[in-house]
């Protein structure tokens, strides 16, 4: 048996001393949530790191909306969940038509979309909310469902259209060809030869979307204003909104809204991974 | 190539059809919900909010409000060495999780959880936990020292610092995930050859490693600099631009104005970041559309 070296152990040992410190940055603000939720209000506030009396009331007051903050619980998280859906869907329909078309079909003018979409990617989503705002307020969607979805539909396409355009310029040609030889139809091929090869890219670019639109914060804040229409990042901002805010509810609200997206992140991680290549995710 | 489609899917009139292909013509048609999406909610909103902006008593307003210049300057500081520390550390990260080791993969998957959760929880309880006197920090450092911790995010210079840390915590994962790929591009052999002839860790770095990367490296710092411009989140929940208004970037003062019924100087707000996005979003076009 061969002892692992000096060289070894100080390699290992220098390994450690980058890992513990990457280990605690990364986990401090999460499990500092995860402690609140799990905590009664008195453990909560006393800076232990594991409190004296472990409780799930805190999930119990969330799920019986038993809290002035929370009467509208369930009602924002299928808010949430119906905006984030919808998102996916619209997104991948308009970005995978126009893919098609710019990439398959060669459009005129299809390069230049393109560029647009790209020039879109790179404005900063915050300066674009502004006249957003204002413009949703012109059509009069302000407070409706649609004014969210539309405006993170806008936000979402440019990357996805780049990404699944990146992603159908890999097809052969020769697919394409040998469909129309067979007398297919333009739909046809679409349906039949462009979707089912494109499955794997639609899958990332609808997980990005769905959790796009999951997590966005400003868009649904100035958007959105009414207790029962709001999404439930809105509502935990509103937490804020008292001197005396229950924090323990507050995060435990968080915790449950931050399962899914991690959940869904992990399960594509795979698919994730793979998109990202192609590019850059926006963060 | 023509692709031929049924009958009653053919576009009547000779001018349209004697120029495009039926498939062209299913092009433009599978092309236009993208096209009314960007119209409606791209075209439409930034025409009618430079329109909005056009008055030159805007930006005479914006001279001379002192808010404006501090987010000015706070969004240089946090472009500038926030975004640059961050790079850094996720080079450096890069290089530790491209070991072999089963313990770093696992690390690698935990690592990935600020990205994957969404940052509004996230954030809020690191502001509780900077909360002078029920937080978790001041009360260790009350507990080790007996002294009372700082007032964290009452002091602009340490809140301000406390909202890149945030925001470097949040996304560094994935930058550190992107230079990961880049490295693990590079080929094997050069290591080992460099390994064969003595080469030091630096001289690896500097002579394989770098090179091979430093595109990459320069267009992910370039495109972390023009998204952080739009981190309306970090500020905003953590410090809500205060104290004072003195911790404001230029996202989060772009809705304050708003808030405050103030469209027209937002929208001057956002056009006066426009000579430095504008030549950051060419350079990245020209890149990325190669």
């Amino acid at each position: 048996m061969k002892l692992p070296s000096l060289r070894d152990v100080a390699t290992e040992a220098r390994l450690l001393l980058i890992g513990i410190p990457v280990f605690l940055w990364t986990m401090i603000p999460i499990y500092h949530m995860f402690l609140f939720a799990i905590s009664p209000k008195e453990d909560a506030f006393s800076g232990k790191l594991w409190p004296d009396h472990p409780t799930l009331h805190n999930f119990e007051i969330v799920f019986k909306q038993q809290h002035y903050f929370l009467r509208d619980f369930y009602v924002q998280f299928w808010n949430s969940t119906v905006i984030a859906v919808s998102v996916g869907v619209l997104t991948l329909f308009i970005a995978t038509a126009a893919a098609f078309s710019i990439s398959r079909l060669k459009v005129p003018g299809g390069r230049a979309v393109l560029n647009l979409a790209l020039f879109t990617y790179f404005i900063p989503a915050a300066f674009l909310a502004v006249p957003m705002y204002r413009t949703m307020g012109n059509y009069g969607l302000l407070n409706n469902h649609w004014s969210l979805i539309l405006a993170m539909v806008t936000i979402a396409s440019p990357y996805a259209i780049w990404v699944l355009k990146q992603a159908s310029d890999k097809l052969p040609v020769e697919l394409d060809e040998a469909a129309v030889m067979d007398g297919a139809t333009t739909l046809q091929i679409f349906r039949l030869v462009y979707l089912p090869l494109m499955m794997p890219s639609l899958v990332a670019i609808g997980t990005y979307a769905v959790l796009l639109a999951w997590n966005e914060y400003l868009y649904a804040f100035l958007l959105l204003s009414n207790d029962r229409d709001i999404t439930l990042p809105v509502a935990l901002g509103n937490f804020l909104a008292a001197d005396d805010s229950p924090w323990e509810l507050l995060m435990t609200t968080g915790f449950i809204y931050a399962l899914p997206p991690a959940a869904v992140y992990y399960a594509f991680r795979r698919y994730m991974v793979g998109g990202l290549t192609a590019g850059a995710v926006k963060s | 190539m023509a692709i031929t489609l049924s009958g009653d899917q053919a576009i009547p009139g000779p001018p349209l059809s004697s120029r495009l292909t039926p498939a062209q013509v299913w092009g433009i048609i599978l092309l236009a919900p993208y096209l009314l999406v960007f119209l409606a909610f791209v075209v439409y909103p930034v025409g009618y909010g430079l329109w909005l902006a056009r008055a030159p008593s805007n930006y005479v307003a914006l001279y001379n409000d002192p808010i404006f210049a501090r987010a000015a300057v706070n969004t240089l500081i946090f472009l500038v060495i926030g975004i640059n520390i961050k790079m850094l550390i996720a080079l450096f990260l890069s290089g530790f999780f491209a070991q072999q080791r089963t313990w770093i993969k696992w690390l690698s998957v935990i690592f990935i959880l600020p990205w994957a959760v969404p940052s509004i929880p996230t954030i809020l309880s690191v502001r509780f936990m900077l909360n002078p006197e029920w937080g978790m920090i001041n009360h260790y450092i009350f507990s080790l020292t007996g002294d009372d911790g700082p007032n964290w995010l009452n002091d602009p210079t340490v809140a301000l610092t406390m909202a890149i840390a945030v925001h470097i915590w949040k996304s560094l994962p994935f930058w550190t995930l992107i230079l990961i790929t880049g490295r693990l591009a590079i080929s094997h052999d050069l290591f080992e050859a460099a390994e064969v002839d003595g080469a030091s860790w630096w001289q690896k770095f500097r002579f394989i490693t770098w090179p091979s990367m430093q595109t990459l490296y320069v267009t992910c710092t370039l495109l972390s600099m023009i998204w952080t411009l739009g981190d309306f989140n970090s500020v905003y929940l953590l410090t809500g631009g205060g104290p004072a208004d003195l911790t404001h970037v230029l996202a989060t003062l772009g809705i304050r104005y708003l808030r405050l019924d103030q469209l027209s100087l937002a929208m001057a707000s956002i056009v006066c970041a426009m000579p430095f996005v504008l030549p950051l979003v060419y350079f990245m076009m020209k890149r990325l559309s190669r």
